[in-house]
Parts: C-alpha cells; sequence; structure tokens
C-alpha cells in the first residue's frame, strides 16, 4: 500500500535516495521504507515548528581550532597487511569490475 | 566459602595479580572457562581470542617476573566492544559487511588497554554498525539479557553489558552515540560510563555518528570504571577531535561524598508514561543523595521534547556518510557483479541490515539537495539550543540525575518491527550526546520481576569526577552492584 | 573567428566568451594532508598508504600544518582574504579512487576568498578575479584493466594535498585563459608550492564556459570542460567549444549545461555519458576537523616570507631595468631565470643586452635539456657570470655577436672565462679598416651579380655582402665597419 501524505515521502525520492546511497532495494523493502521514513518524517516535523531565527548551528561541541600536524612522513612504505582483506587484487592493486558511462 | 574469581571487582582481581596471588594466565584461563560455561546461553561474544588472550597474558606475568610493573590493569581479562579495532583479531560491527574483517592495526583504546596490561579475551556483540537500542539488530548473533534470556540486554553495547553482568569479564568497552553504553548498563544491572565528547579518543572506533561517538566503559562498580577510564582517556594526536586536557587521576577522591552538592532533577525526564518502578527506585536513590547531604532541585531542560528528532537527523546524516566507505572495493563484504554499479548497490544491500539500510536512506535524505536546510542544518540549530538548556541548568547545579529509561528491559522481539518506538527508548539518554556531557549509568534498584533499573547522573564537560563521586556514594549506601544474575 | 586587436577579447557572430577557471594544483608537501604518508611521486603501487588514506573502517584525519602555510602563501601572493575561521567540509560521491566514498575539502567557509591575478595578452595587462582559494584532499588513481576488463586502482595519491583555486569567469578568450594559467603557474612556482606541470598532473584545470550576446550582463548556459591536458589543448579546447555554443545557438537549439571531455585526439569536446542522477554531493560539515584557525600573526610570518612575486618582479624589470613588457615577461615567467638575469646584470652585463641573451640561448639551452622540468633549476650548465661575461665581450665591441653565438656552447658545462677563450684563441673583432680592406675587396670581386644588384638600388643585398665578408674572416670582422666599407667601395658606381 503506498504511503502518501503532506509531510511523507514519495516512492520516487525512496529510490533517488535509495541510488545515491548504492542501495539496491527490492520492491517490498521501497515500499516499506516509504512508509516508515514518512512517519519518521512526520514524527520530526515538530523541528519545523521550532523558531531557531539567529541560532548558530552546532558544528562542533568542542571550543577549540584544529590541530595541526608537523610535514613529516611518519608512516613507513606499507606492506602486505593493508591489502590482505582486499576482495580482489591485481598485484599490488585493487581490482572492481568495469565501469559503465 | 571463597569468592570465585569472576565475582570479584576489577580492582580486586588486578590487586591479586599484582601480589603474585593469581598469575595473569590463571586468572585469563578463569575468564575463558567462565566465558566457555556460561556464554552459550547469553551470546554477549561474537569472536573469543583465547590464543592472543593467553599470549598477552603470558607476557605480563614475564613482565613482572622481570620485576617490572605490570599495569593499572595488569592480567585483568577484559572484552571490547566489536565496533572497536583489535589488530589481528576480527572486528565486524556485528555486520554481514565485515563479517570477515581483521584489522591490521589497534584503536587507540585497544592499544591504551593493552599498554594498561589488560588482556583482550573477546569482542562483544552489538547492534550492527552501533545502531540500535537493544543489540537485536547484530546480523552476526544474538544477545540475551543474563537476568533475563527472554529480554534484549540492551543497546547498542548489549554484548558489553552481558558480559560484565554475568561475571564473564571484568570489564568490557561499549561506545556510545545516543545511549549506547547507559542504556546496556540500566538493562543488566551494571555501571556504564559515557565519558565527555573528545576526552577519549575515537581513533580505530568504527565511526557511526562522528560528533555524537565516545568509547566509555560497563564495569561492576565506580571505582572499576575510575581505573578503566584513567587507562584509556587522554589526547590523542590520531583523533582531532580528542581534547588535549589533562586526564586526572579518576580513583582520588571518590570517596569525597556528595555533602554541598547540589543536583538538579529535569522535570522533562521524569515522563508520563514512565514505568511506575522505575520512577520509584529511582526517586529512592535520589532521596538517598539527599539523605547523604545533597541539596536537590528541579529544573528544566524545556527543548527535550525535540531532542529525538535531532539526534536521528544528525546521528544518521553522519552515518549515511560514515558508511560510504562500506563499497567493495578494498576490504569487506563484495557480491560479485558485472560492472561497478552492480557491485556497489548489491555489496551494500547484502552486507548491511534493515536498521543500518533505514538510517542511511534517513541521512541521505535528510542531506540531499533541497532538504539539507529544513533537516540536517534545522537539527544542528536545535541542537545548539539543547545544549544552551544544559549550560543554564549546570549554572545551578553540580550534576543532573535522571533515570535511564522510561522502562526496564523490553522482550526480544518487542518493539524490533517499529523503529519509532524503539527510537523512543533513547528519550533519556540522547541529549547527553547531542550536548557533549559525560553521563554515568549505575544500577539503582530493581523491579518486581527482577530487572535492574539504572539511574543517570549527567555531568558538565571533563567533570567525569563529579559523577564518579556521585556514583560512589550511591554505591557506598546501597548494593545493587553487588548483585548477580548468574552464579 | 574574428580576433579584432592584440589582447581584444574573443568574439564571434555576436557573442562574447564568458569564462572562469578552476585549477587543481598538487602541493609540494613530504607528507599527504591528513596522514603520514609519504606524498612523494612514484612507488610500488599502494605502497605510500595507511588506513588513513585508505579509508579503513574507524580511521580519522589530522591535518598538515604545512598545507596550510602554503595555502596561506597563495592567497597572499594572489591578495586574496585569508579567513581567520574557515571549515572541512565533506563531499559525498561513490568511485573506487575515493576510499572514504567522501572528499574532505571545504566548501561554506574556504581559507581564502576575493582575491585577483594579474595577467598580460599580448601585452595588455589585466585583472583577473579569484573567487576562492581551499585545501582538499586527491583520490587515488583508477586505470583500466586492458588485460582483463574493469578497473585497478592505486591509492598511492590518496591524500595527496590539493588546492582547489578558482577564478572568476572574468576571462574572455582562449588566449587569456593561457596567459591566466601561466601567470598562475608562475605565482605557484615562485612560491614552491607546486612545481605547475599540466602534463604530469600536478597541475589540473577544468572550464566553465559559456557564451552571451556582446555585452549582455545575463549569463549563458555554462558548460564545464574537462581533460584538458596543457596550456595549448586549454586554449584549443576553449576555442573548439566557443565556436560549438555559438553555432548551436545560431541554429536556434538549446544548449544542455552538461561536463564536456576534451578529446585531444579529434581536438573536438564531447559529453560524458553519466548517469540519470546528477551529483548530489551532500555537503556538510566535517565532524571529525574541528575549524581551521589561522592567526594574524601567522598570517604576518607567512606574509614577510613571500619572494617578489612575478607581477611585482616585472613591473620592476620593466621600470629598473628598462625592458620591453614582453621581455620582462618572459624573464619573470620563472622565478630562477628572473634571477639568472639579475645576476648576470650584477656580473656587469647591460641589461637589454643580458635580456636577449636569457631569452633566447639561455632559454633555449633549459627547453632542450628539460631543465623546466624541475621547480627550481638549482645547476645550471651555464653560469650567469659567463654569460654576463659574453655579453660584456659583444657589448664593448671585443667580438662580434656571430662569435659570441659560437662560443656559447662551448661554455656548456665548463667553467671557462669566455674572455680566455677569445683571447686564446684570437677571435676577438677585427675593427681595423685597413685590415678589413682586403677581405672585402676580394668579396667584392667573387660577388658581381649581388653588387651589380646592390648599385642598382637593391639595399637589403648589402646584408649578403657583409655576410660573405664575416665569412670569409671567421665572423670576426666588425660587422658595422664592413658595412662602411662595403658601402664606401661600392657607391661611387651607383646610379641614381
Amino acid at each position: 500500500m503506498r504511503y502518501v501524505d503532506a509531510v511523507g515521502i514519495q516512492i520516487d525520492e525512496v529510490r533517488r535516495v535509495a541510488a545515491l546511497a548504492r542501495l539496491r532495494l527490492e520492491a517490498a523493502e521501497e515500499q516499506r521504507l516509504c512508509a516508515e521514513l514518512g512517519a519518521i518524517l512526520e514524527a520530526f516535523e515538530r523541528l519545523q515548528r521550532l523558531d531557531t531565527a539567529g541560532v548558530e548551528p552546532t558544528a562542533h561541541v568542542e571550543e577549540f581550532g584544529a590541530p595541526l600536524r608537523t610535514d613529516e612522513v611518519t608512516n613507513l612504505p606499507a606492506d602486505e597487511a593493508l591489502l590482505a582483506g582486499a576482495p580482489a587484487r591485481d598485484g599490488r592493486r585493487f581490482r572492481v569490475p568495469k565501469i559503465i558511462e | 566459602m571463597s569468592v570465585p574469581p569472576y565475582q570479584w571487582s576489577l580492582r580486586e582481581a588486578a590487586a591479586r595479580v599484582r601480589r603474585r596471588e593469581m598469575s595473569a594466565v590463571e586468572l585469563t584461563r578463569t575468564a575463558l572457562g567462565r566465558i566457555q560455561a556460561v556464554d552459550p546461553a547469553i551470546g554477549a561474544f561474537l569472536t573469543c581470542c583465547e590464543a592472543e588472550a593467553l599470549a598477552a597474558a603470558e607476557s605480563i606475568d614475564r613482565r613482572m617476573a622481570a620485576g617490572n610493573d605490570p599495569g593499572p590493569l595488569g592480567g585483568v581479562p577484559v572484552a571490547v566492544k566489536d565496533n572497536i579495532c583489535t589488530a589481528g583479531v576480527r572486528t565486524t560491527a556485528a555486520s554481514r559487511m565485515l563479517e570477515s574483517f581483521i584489522p591490521a592495526f589497534d584503536a587507540t583504546v585497544t592499544a591504551k588497554l593493552r599498554h594498561a596490561g589488560a588482556v583482550i579475551v573477546g569482542k562483544t556483540n552489538c547492534d550492527e554498525f552501533a545502531m540500535g537500542s537493544s543489540t537485536e539488530n547484530s546480523a552476526l548473533g544474538q544477545t540475551r539479557n543474563p537476568w533475563d534470556p527472554s529480554r534484549v540486554p540492551g543497546g547498542s553495547s548489549g554484548g558489553s553489558g552481558a558480559a560484565v553482568a554475568a561475571r564473564e569479564v571484568y570489564a568490557a568497552l561499549g561506545t556510545d552515540t545516543g545511549g549506547s553504553i547507559r542504556l546496556p548498563a540500566a538493562f543488566c544491572g551494571v555501571v556504564g560510563l559515557k565519558p565527555t565528547y573528545g576526552r577519549v579518543s575515537r581513533f580505530g572506533v568504527i565511526a557511526y555518528a562522528s560528533s555524537l561517538d565516545q568509547v566509555g566503559p560497563l564495569t561492576r562498580d565506580v571505582t572499576d570504571a575510575a581505573m578503566v577510564l584513567e587507562a584509556i582517556a587522554g589526547h590523542d594526536p590520531a583523533d582531532s577531535t580528542a581534547s588535549p586536557r589533562p586526564v586526572p587521576a579518576y580513583q582520588d577522591g571518590l570517596d569525597a561524598g556528595v555533602r554541598g552538592m547540589r543536583l538538579g532533577l529535569p522535570r522533562e525526564y521524569f515522563v508520563e508514561g514512565m514505568h511506575p518502578e522505575v520512577d520509584r527506585a529511582v526517586r529512592a536513590a535520589v532521596r538517598e543523595l539527599e539523605r547523604l547531604g545533597a541539596s536537590i532541585e528541579e529544573v528544566s531542560l524545556p527543548h527535550t521534547d525535540y531532542a529525538i528528532a535531532t539526534y536521528y537527523l544528525i546521528a544518521t546524516a553522519e552515518a549515511s556518510s560514515n558508511l560510504a566507505r562500506y563499497d567493495g572495493v578494498r576490504y569487506g563484504l563484495r557480491v560479485p557483479s558485472a560492472n561497478l554499479g552492480e557491485m556497489y548497490e548489491r555489496s551494500r544491500a547484502a552486507g548491511f541490515g534493515t536498521e543500518v539500510k533505514r538510517r542511511i536512506m534517513l541521512g541521505t535524505y535528510a542531506l540531499s539537495a533541497g532538504y539539507y536546510d529544513a533537516y540536517y542544518l534545522k537539527a544542528q540549530q536545535v541542537r545548539t539550543l539543547i545544549r544552551r538548556d544544559f549550560a543554564q541548568a549546570f549554572q545551578r547545579c553540580d550534576a543532573l540525575l535522571t533515570p535511564v529509561a522510561p522502562t526496564p528491559a523490553f522482550r526480544l522481539g518487542e518493539r524490533i518491527d517499529d523503529p519509532l518506538t524503539m527510537y523512543l527508548s533513547d528519550i533519556l539518554t540522547i541529549s547527553v550526546n547531542l550536548a557533549g556531557l559525560p553521563a554515568l549509568a549505575v544500577p539503582c534498584g530493581m523491579d518486581s520481576d527482577g530487572l535492574p533499573i539504572g539511574l543517570q547522573v549527567i555531568g558538565r564537560p571533563f567533570d567525569e569526577a563529579t559523577l564518579l563521586r556521585i556514583g560512589y556514594a550511591h554505591e557506598l549506601a546501597s548494593d545493587w552492584h553487588r548483585r548477580s544474575p548468574l552464579p | 573567428m574574428t580576433q579584432a586587436a592584440a589582447g581584444a577579447p574573443w568574439t564571434l557572430e555576436g557573442y562574447e566568451a564568458v569564462i572562469g577557471l578552476e585549477v587543481h594544483a598538487e602541493l609540494l608537501t613530504r607528507a599527504k594532508v591528513f596522514c603520514g604518508c609519504s606524498a612523494a611521486f612514484g612507488g610500488e603501487p599502494n605502497t605510500n598508504v595507511c588506513p588513513v588514506c585508505l579509508g579503513m573502517p574507524g580511521v580519522l584525519p589530522v591535518l598538515n600544518r604545512r598545507v596550510v602555510e602554503f595555502a596561506i602563501r597563495a592567497g597572499l601572493a594572489t591578495n586574496c582574504t585569508i579567513a581567520p575561521r574557515s571549515r572541512f567540509a565533506r563531499k559525498n560521491y561513490f568511485y573506487p579512487d575515493l576510499p572514504k566514498g567522501y572528499q574532505i575539502s571545504m566548501y561554506e567557509a574556504p581559507l581564502c576568498t576575493g582575491g585577483w591575478l594579474e595577467i598580460v595578452v599580448d601585452g595588455v595587462p589585466r585583472r583577473v578575479g579569484l573567487t576562492r582559494i581551499h585545501i582538499e584532499e586527491d583520490t587515488g588513481k583508477n586505470i583500466h584493466d586492458l588485460v582483463a576488463g574493469g578497473s585497478l586502482v592505486d591509492f598511492n595519491r590518496s591524500g595527496v594535498p590539493l588546492l582547489e583555486i578558482v577564478g572568476e569567469p572574468d576571462i574572455r578568450s582562449p588566449a587569456e585563459a593561457g596567459a591566466y594559467l601561466r601567470a598562475l603557474r608562475s605565482v605557484l612556482q615562485y612560491l614552491e608550492i607546486c612545481d605547475g606541470n599540466m602534463e604530469e598532473g600536478s597541475f589540473r584545470c577544468d572550464a566553465n564556459v559559456s557564451v552571451r550576446p556582446v555585452g549582455s550582463s545575463i549569463l549563458g548556459t555554462k558548460v564545464e570542460i574537462k581533460n584538458m591536458n596543457s596550456f595549448r589543448h586549454v586554449e584549443r579546447a576553449l576555442a573548439w567549444e566557443l565556436r560549438r555554443q555559438v553555432r548551436t545557438l545560431l541554429a536556434g537549439e538549446r544548449l544542455v549545461q552538461e561536463t564536456r571531455l576534451w578529446d585531444a585526439e579529434r581536438e573536438e569536446t564531447r559529453a560524458m555519458r553519466s548517469k540519470e542522477h546528477a551529483h548530489d554531493y551532500r555537503y556538510f560539515p566535517e565532524p571529525d576537523l574541528l575549524p581551521l584557525e589561522v592567526s594574524p600573526a601567522w598570517i604576518e610570518e607567512v606574509r614577510a616570507s613571500l619572494p617578489e612575486l612575478p607581477g611585482a618582479r616585472r613591473r620592476r624589470f620593466e621600470g629598473e631595468y628598462g625592458l620591453s613588457a614582453y621581455d620582462a615577461d618572459v624573464l619573470t615567467q620563472r622565478k630562477d631565470v628572473a634571477d639568472f638575469f639579475e645576476a648576470g646584470v650584477a656580473a656587469g652585463a647591460q641589461a637589454k643586452e643580458m635580456a636577449n641573451w636569457v631569452t633566447t640561448e639561455v632559454l633555449r639551452i633549459v627547453r632542450e635539456q628539460r631543465l623546466d622540468t624541475q621547480l627550481v633549476i638549482r645547476d645550471w650548465p651555464i653560469t650567469p657570470a659567463q654569460v654576463a661575461a659574453l655579453a660584456r665581450l659583444v657589448d664593448g665591441g671585443q667580438i662580434t655577436r656571430n662569435t659570441a653565438k659560437q662560443l656559447l656552447p662551448r661554455l656548456i658545462g665548463t667553467d671557462d672565462d669566455p674572455a680566455r677563450i677569445v683571447e686564446r684563441e684570437g677571435l676577438a673583432q677585427v675593427s681595423d679598416r685597413g685590415a678589413l680592406q682586403q677581405a672585402v675587396r676580394e668579396v667584392i670581386r667573387q660577388c658581381p651579380e649581388q653588387v651589380a644588384q646592390f648599385r642598382a638600388g637593391k639595399e637589403r643585398v648589402l646584408g649578403f655582402l657583409v655576410g660573405q665578408v664575416m665569412k670569409a674572416t671567421g665572423g670576426k670582422a666588425n660587422p658595422q665597419v664592413v658595412q662602411e666599407l662595403l658601402r664606401a667601395a661600392l657607391s661611387p658606381e651607383r646610379n641614381g
């Protein structure tokens, strides 16, 4: 059953978001997520009613600036360990299937 | 009649190893035996690294034999939540995506535990990628509450909570993004501490929500929590968000008492629909602290009502980005496919469970073009208002007291099909993460079904010492923390 | 295609060009921007990598101070405002060479804004505005697996620091674009923060191109052009694309806002066949990095360390040495070449002479020996002192320019003093009239045809005759004197 509401989310939106997130969804999953996300977003609607004019968004709870490191090479050349979990390799390179433009 | 070693506190276990009353290897074997005996019914562990643990224990014993200090946690068996990297030991985040992933590096907290002499015996179960409040979202195993196997242990650090409650280990590390240390601590009747954001390094902690995640200990009592916090807290050059503030000696001054402290009760946290026994147990704990010399007053955190929405928009937005690296290219699950696009979509569909997908979808939506201002940006603004609420309350109070959850542990399967209801379990814990504050959960009672109830103590930034002091005072006046679900 | 006058904007059939260039410059730091891996080029695939730049679970970025310093340098050198507080942001998209599934960049609050670069096109100076400069990390390298299909990915370059330099759409012709890129590259080379090598990818350029009726202020449809691998390719791609856009509009069709790739072989731009969903990068502030704070003290420290910049140096060369705008421009494109020139002047050469030698002979050697692939030429095959000595010998009349040109190659790789060689081998210019009279007579006798032509009024033939005398005297004859002698010898019998 399709969930359509003023606040809710449309099925094509669900597809757009799934594509952005590189998630393959079955048709039933799409419907379910459509309903669930719609309900969640509706519950979150109350945020919109709150007046936040002039309120700075919190980017970080901390008050100090970015720590900086010295420009020096501290990592030794990598051995096999970091490549060991590669699903597919060609020598020292990771292999992936072809990109269809 | 002697107390079996697994009933010792961490402090006692460490002292006995240091006094050579028991070797690290012996103590480790005991723990491994205990795990073998009780864990099949509980399922706290996803991985038990026996060989590594015994090797580490041997090395502690050798250290001592050479006349060297074993470290403040020397020889003590501990567990680490499976979203924290342990070099050479499988680290899965309870996800099929990382089911076979073996990191080549330790998280900083892992390294610190090792440096302190602790013996890591295994990795505990959790909600997948730390997303959940019951550990039911784990793709790799089920964890049951040691107090009642038909109930959840809480989440997302349910395995850690259960492992400590069942006396399988003396301490376990968890992570807390919206309550994930405190909720399992409350449901399992143990102590759980979420430090101030930035107090403990996040390097090597598989990220869920970067601006909210923190690592903390689950232990049997407050002293043990202080000991573990001392070992893992501190600056880390590998984590830009880790505070450079020096780490106090948390064990010092634990017994200073609460006389003269001003403790606040936020009225919005004593919600309607709260389980009456929870309300009763928490208020009894409050009265106890008053009797011990603290003054109690009511405060208000007026934006509490907006916290769930704020949290779930920010956390899922950050998560949707943090989980983009799981694409089957360099590690993790890959579903062989004819082209790259399919590889991405199928690998991620197969690797991620339902709740993770739900949150990725929600987070991606909240950040997407046209919605960013209304959702993500708005939530970050409300976050500022929530932080201000706390700042104001802390002008009058040294700490705030609340329940950890509106109910004790619910039954397995009870909430899993309704995400919104599950999200509402977090109502009393998530604001703390939004504000980056420290919070301690201590057992303060039991309901008529014999299920633990937890008290939450919320503090000022970097004032873990006050929380531990309050928890300690409460402990001295009660014995909830000494109760154990299993013999 | 019309190009009205030197330095004029491009126009075609009543349309003018609106071009904005985006440059990505690889910075020459030792380590990568967010981890301690080496940023050096080369190495076996996936060796200059670590958990951080591989995007493993749980890793976090930590910012390299020198990257910030280089960014401040670039900002100051281009007259930007340096923000006291700037923020990193995540740019989210999926690609195999992007390990985290997002690139750490800057979005709403970049480090530098509102600068400008002075360019010179055909002697006409102009300012091109700079919108912003910010710091970001580079991706790995995706190469097609020719054997098995699919791609192979190497993350050695993942995390190398980049500056993104965005220019205002102030550029009005392909020639201006070329001038802008050269000027920008010069600045970065003077600052020693980037070696500016387009062919090797350390200096990359994408262009945003649109056209509009001449005089209109409404912007046309913007097309992004990528895959231009040299300055020449940039100019050609822009010229082609501008024509395409005008032709399309003249045919009554609409232009599509799209990204097109320059095909250097076919010499055309082609639309990329992209997926249905356009890029939604979902930028948000990077939670793992705190705001970058740059103090006024730091800015002043960097400002004090800046060298004299190309534009200022060029103007000084014009004023102080009386050089032409063109010569001054050529001399100041590279700091090491400008230094060479000034060292020669300090060694006693006359400025215009030295400029001549450097812009012709020395730069030729630089190109032949591919010295310009270095960021800074430190080992010169010939020294400023040697070139200055040659220049002074010619200037002072001791040798002919011809002789000097022959001497130059013999000095390469040695530290011989040209004056010594001249003395030793008797290469001095012969100016004595008596001595030259003989050769002049000989040439007149041997070239009756040219003599007749000159006497018939063909002035140009004199050059040939002078050349013959030069040949006969092994290049040592003073050409002015030879000319005078020839005229004197030939004129009494000239007609008219």
